[in-house]
């Protein structure tokens, strides 16, 4: 086990569910009611959903009474929404592209030839998370150079760091379930070169990984509020905060859809990965 | 650069600079074998330095530097010294243990709650959904909050004005430390629940089943075996809370628009422009004081790690 476990931050299916299963037929035989329990669980639903139905009430609410979805059409015609949108999703993009370059082959060959560099790499790729967003911006915004300080690429380029941690744990444990060393063997000695073993062995077998990878990065780029802020860039979120605020109701709405998305795509992934893994367990 | 000579040569494969046996001899050979080996993980290592590195230098070398690009102590002075920074890390550090310790007692017993259901999508569901708002929450949580806790129609607020219980009428603000705090517990306690849900999967049922047949009851199962295994993992994820509160910016920011002096905003006010002159190099310092904090907050959690794996694997 690693010696730093903050790759727990991510909803990691295996050490969530099961683990219990053993204790299941006791704790059945008994039929003790846990009025403990449910009380510690309604009180926590309570908490975290009234505050969730505040938001979708205030924004869905009409003055007369009664709710309705026209806010959800007054989106699109926002001031600044669309140009936002846009501006995260080309920061999403770049972001994915450099980070999957940079990362797929430098964890598959450490995997492969330089297994010891692995402690260094999940160091490394730690760091990001424990060095905090507003302390790392104001060097990323020393550093810079005036030209990129000046271009909304930075932020790219800075997400790239933000992301690895993320793109590390899913590929590190996605080539963890894989017999590596066979597969790239088997297709080195079939005549295949590097690039397409990479391409046409790996990245099938790695699927589910790279999916999940994607996922929080996107998730990262759109949620990124702290460098984008200090950065005087209008991302998503950045928007959200500063949209003019005749109607906050429209903010309020793009507020929560983005965190419902995120909730709904997280969950799929997690049970897309779920049944992968017991496909394969079963063959 | 140590690490990466340390690699494995006797991979298999049929490349003549990895020929078991040759590769630790030593010499000019070796040097150009490990730089080999090493060169795929280049690029990589070259962002991280650049993208990473640099910037992590540059805030250590400024945070000793003076206007006139001499070392000094005087900006780590200016925040030790008292007045409004030092006052920021205050409340800062008073925000992180508040919103480590109460969600993290909450959050442990909402993890152990979770633990013993069995519905599969259920917890599928609580667990991606506990990722979202440890690490997506943002500015997103401080619209929820207004809308459900302002002191003017906030629905919340409306619903408790009738019993007499509504908190603005009892000293609370949503946009001061403790409506702060409140709303922390929000990205908080589902932080704690990731994290700790693993250690009580850790929890054997043989223990629990030698200790029935030994004829403890269920309170001294907890006292004498499950607490002792648990706490080093409940406190080492308390620390983690700390680090994640310490740090947080963007809810702090969005909930009271920059108003509330803890240092994260602190130090967003100066790299936006709000500043006297001649206090730049104070961002550089603040933003080191953060980084030394986080560090000694991690090592905390790294002793106490080692700790909870004697027992829980």
């Amino acid at each position: 086990m690693a010696s730093l476990e903050f790759g727990t931050l991510l909803a990691d299916p295996s050490t969530t569910d099961q683990p219990f299963a053993d204790d299941a037929p006791v704790t059945r035989r008994r039929r003790r009611v846990h009025w403990g329990r449910g009380t510690i669980l309604v009180v926590a639903a309570l908490y975290f959903v009234v505050p969730f139905y505040a938001a979708m009430a205030f924004s869905l609410q009409r003055p007369t009474g009664g709710f309705s979805l026209q806010p959800l059409s007054q989106i699109a015609s926002a001031p600044g929404f669309l140009s936002a949108l846009w501006l995260s999703t080309q920061l999403a993009v770049i972001t994915m592209i450099v980070v999957m370059l940079l990362m797929v082959p430098t964890v598959i060959y450490v995997h492969l030839r330089m297994p010891r560099f692995r402690r260094a790499m999940e160091v490394i790729t730690i760091l990001p998370i424990i060095i905090p967003p507003i302390a790392y911006s104001v060097g990323v915004l020393e550093s810079a150079p005036s030209w990129l300080r000046s271009s909304q690429y930075l932020l790219a380029i800075v997400y790239v760091i933000l992301a690895m941690p993320y793109v590390y744990r899913s590929l590190d444990s996605g080539l963890g379930a894989l017999d590596l060393k066979t597969l790239v063997e088997a297709s080195r000695s079939l005549g295949s070169g590097w690039i397409s073993t990479i391409w046409r062995v790996l990245v099938p077998n790695l699927r589910s990984a790279l999916m999940s990878a994607s996922v929080l990065t996107i998730a990262l780029v759109f949620g990124e509020f702290t460098i984008a802020n200090v950065d005087n860039w209008t991302t998503i979120p950045v928007w959200i905060y500063l949209a003019p605020t005749d109607n906050p109701r429209v903010n309020t709405l793009v507020a929560m859809i983005a965190l419902l998305a995120t909730c709904v795509v997280l969950t799929l992934i997690v049970s897309l990965d779920r049944s992968q893994s017991r496909d394969s367990r079963r063959s | 650069m140590t690490v990466l000579s340390d690699y494995d040569t006797a991979t298999p494969d049929g490349d003549v600079a990895s020929r078991p046996g040759r590769g630790r001899t030593g010499g000019v050979g070796a040097l150009v074998r490990s730089l080999r080996t090493s060169a795929p993980v280049l690029p990589f290592l070259t962002y991280v330095i650049l993208v990473l590195g640099v910037p992590t230098a540059v805030i250590v070398l400024y945070a000793f530097r003076s206007n006139t690009g001499h070392f000094t102590w005087s900006n780590i002075h200016t925040i030790l010294a008292g007045g409004q920074y030092r006052a920021g890390f205050e409340t800062s550090l008073k925000l992180a243990v508040v919103t480590a310790v109460v969600p993290g007692v909450l959050g442990t017993l909402v993890a152990y709650a979770l633990s013993t259901s069995e519905h599969a999508l259920f917890k599928r569901i609580t667990s991606a959904t506990a990722g979202v708002l440890a690490q997506f929450g943002g500015v997103n949580l401080a619209f929820m909050f207004i809308a459900g806790f302002a002191a003017t129609n906030g629905i919340v607020t409306e619903w408790l004005r009738p019993l007499g219980l509504d908190p603005w009428n009892h000293g609370w603000s949503l946009y001061k430390f403790w409506g702060v705090a409140f709303v922390y517990v929000y990205f908080q306690l589902p932080l704690m629940v990731l994290i700790i849900t693993p250690a009580f999967a850790g929890l054997r049922p043989a223990w629990r089943e030698a200790a029935e047949n030994l004829g403890a009851s269920r309170w001294r199962y907890w006292r004498h075996v499950g607490m002792p295994v648990l706490t080093p993992a409940i406190l080492g994820s308390m620390f983690l809370l700390f680090g994640s509160g310490f740090s947080a910016y963007a809810t702090a920011e969005a909930l009271t628009a920059g108003t509330i002096a803890v240092t994260p905003i602190q130090i967003g006010a100066i790299l936006q422009g709000n500043v006297i002159a001649g206090e730049q190099n104070i961002a550089y310092a603040l933003a080191f004081a953060m980084i030394v904090i986080l560090l000694v907050t991690v090592i905390f959690y790294v002793l106490l790690r080692r700790r909870t794996t004697r027992w829980l694997r």
